[in-house]
């Protein structure tokens, strides 16, 4: 096995008592002595700071690139305003999605974040657009920091005032100590909060400088699942890949009407016909939000039965788990369209068939800065 | 005095029962726990057997019966105070076992559990 790779805030991890696993190739925190529960809950109530310096960074540059990323990802780019950031998915041919990315409008360029565990093979695919005239440039040399929570805008405004004036989605620049940092007002956490792209030589610094505020703690992998589990957004690899089309991972909303059957730039990506074949007359599975009635999580790969007995599975969980701001098991699963929220379907635990509510997702409702 | 499971089990004799409940060690290890469902009382467990299903935010696990014997009483409070493990593990007990022999001199003691955990 290919040796792990460390981010700049290695060191810092470690420092801070943080317990490093292998994920997507890289060594991270998956906690610090805080515990996930306790990170979680701080991250809802003040601010929890992240690394996530292992997600792709990728620069398109040229001559209509807007229009050129249309041919991969089936959402609005063109109509992206300058300094806004849009959600998006890398489809195939087949209709499945290869990831799911940000595309930042940032004028002369498209600024992307794409997940860890896909970034050589988005590269790749981006580099098709190269016959197109456009240049794929990873970056190189920065880091990528997320603050999340609602002290989040007072604790970086203290560093960087005019961040208080973004709105969710926004993308700006700014200097800090002679850093131009790239910071988006987004997340992964279902709170309002920013991603920090530093430097890599001024990195380190600004991470303690926003734990220098009482309100920060460092926050490991496995908040940051159950926070954006509770958030109901997917993770891919695990609520989508690629035999799950959009409309089977509740992501069709993502893909806008100019793209869809009969709009002004109708299809033009990978696996288009299934795809808005599919979202035009409304996919048959989807992925629902259940609430377990016991105390048990039921996590990832746990079955789905329509009766308390008997019966073929109806689908699996592909994300489960204890949430803390809920305080119960929560999880997503692919389920049938027809069934409705309210409705019990139950789920097999250790032999056992358990009563689950299908609820609608998000579990805990966002706060964004709108 | 305590004894310890290779399975970060502790254990405390009382008069023909075992107490059982699992080390600071085994809770730091599983995080955070969010549900704990015991055995019914009266059951016959064979040593080795899974009777106690234990998850944390992070993964399930098992506690397995250090012991054969039958289960004599459960801590009832558990289950709606799973977190109570991670505040005072040696503190926290799960369950009582009267064992078919009473006889812990297999286990190891406290030293020896400390070696093995290194």
């Amino acid at each position: 096995m290919a040796e792990l790779r460390r981010t700049k805030l290695y060191d810092l991890h470690l420092s801070r008592g943080g317990k490093m696993v292998p994920f997507a190739g890289w060594e991270m925190p998956v906690q610090y002595p805080m515990g996930v529960l306790g990170e979680h809950l701080h991250t809802r109530t003040k601010a929890g700071l992240f690394d996530v310096s292992h997600m792709g960074q990728v620069i398109l540059r040229g001559p209509d690139a807007a229009l050129s990323l249309e041919m991969l990802v089936p959402a609005d780019i063109a109509g992206l305003a300058e300094g806004r950031q849009r959600y998006g998915l890398f489809t195939n041919a087949t209709g499945g999605i290869l990831d799911d990315l940000m595309i930042a409008n940032k004028g002369d360029h498209l600024f992307l974040v794409v997940n860890a565990a896909c970034v050589d093979q988005d590269i790749a695919h981006l580099r098709q657009l190269e016959a197109k005239g456009i240049s794929v440039e990873p970056v190189e040399g920065r880091a990528l920091l997320a603050l999340q929570g609602p002290e989040a805008e007072a604790v970086l405004a203290r560093l960087i005032p005019g961040v208080a004036a973004m709105k969710f989605m926004d993308v700006a620049e700014f200097d800090w100590q002679g850093a131009v940092l790239w910071i988006s007002r987004s997340g992964y956490t279902g709170e309002d909060g920013f991603e920090i792209s530093v430097p890599e030589a001024q990195a380190m610094a600004l991470a303690e400088a926003l734990l220098a505020d009482e309100d920060v703690a460092p926050i490991g992998l496995g908040a940051r699942d159950s926070l954006r589990l509770e958030a109901g957004m997917p993770l891919y690899g695990h609520d989508m890949d690629t035999e799950t089309s959009p409309g089977a991972a509740a992501l069709g909303w993502s893909i806008p009407k100019a793209r869809r059957l009969g709009g002004v730039r109708e299809g033009g990506f990978p696996g288009a016909d299934t795809i808005l074949a599919e979202l035009a007359a409304g996919a048959t599975k989807t992925r629902r939000g259940l609430r377990p009635e016991g105390r048990a999580p039921i996590r990832e790969g746990v079955e789905i039965f329509a009766a308390a007995e008997g019966g073929e599975t109806i689908g699996k969980v592909c994300s489960g788990g204890f949430g803390p701001s809920v305080g119960g098991p929560v999880a997503m699963a692919i389920l049938p369209a027809e069934l409705a929220e309210g409705d019990t379907v139950f789920a097999e635990l250790r032999g056992k068939r358990m009563p689950v509510t299908l609820t609608a997702i998000p579990f805990h409702k966002p706060s964004y800065k709108r | 005095m305590l004894k310890y499971t290779e399975d970060h089990e502790w254990l405390k004799q009382d008069g023909d029962e075992i107490i059982v409940g699992i080390t600071a060690y085994a809770t730091e290890q599983l995080g955070d726990v969010v549900f704990i469902e015991l055995p019914e009382v009266g059951r016959e467990v064979e040593a080795g057997e899974e009777i106690v299903v234990i998850e944390s935010v992070k993964a399930a696990s098992d506690i397995v019966a250090p012991v054969a014997g039958t289960i004599t009483a459960v801590n009832e409070a558990l289950p709606d105070t799973p977190g109570a493990v991670n505040e005072d593990a040696l503190g926290t007990w799960f369950f009582r076992i009267k064992p078919a022999s009473v006889e812990l001199d297999g286990f190891m003691d406290e030293a020896a559990y400390n070696e093995m955990i290194g």
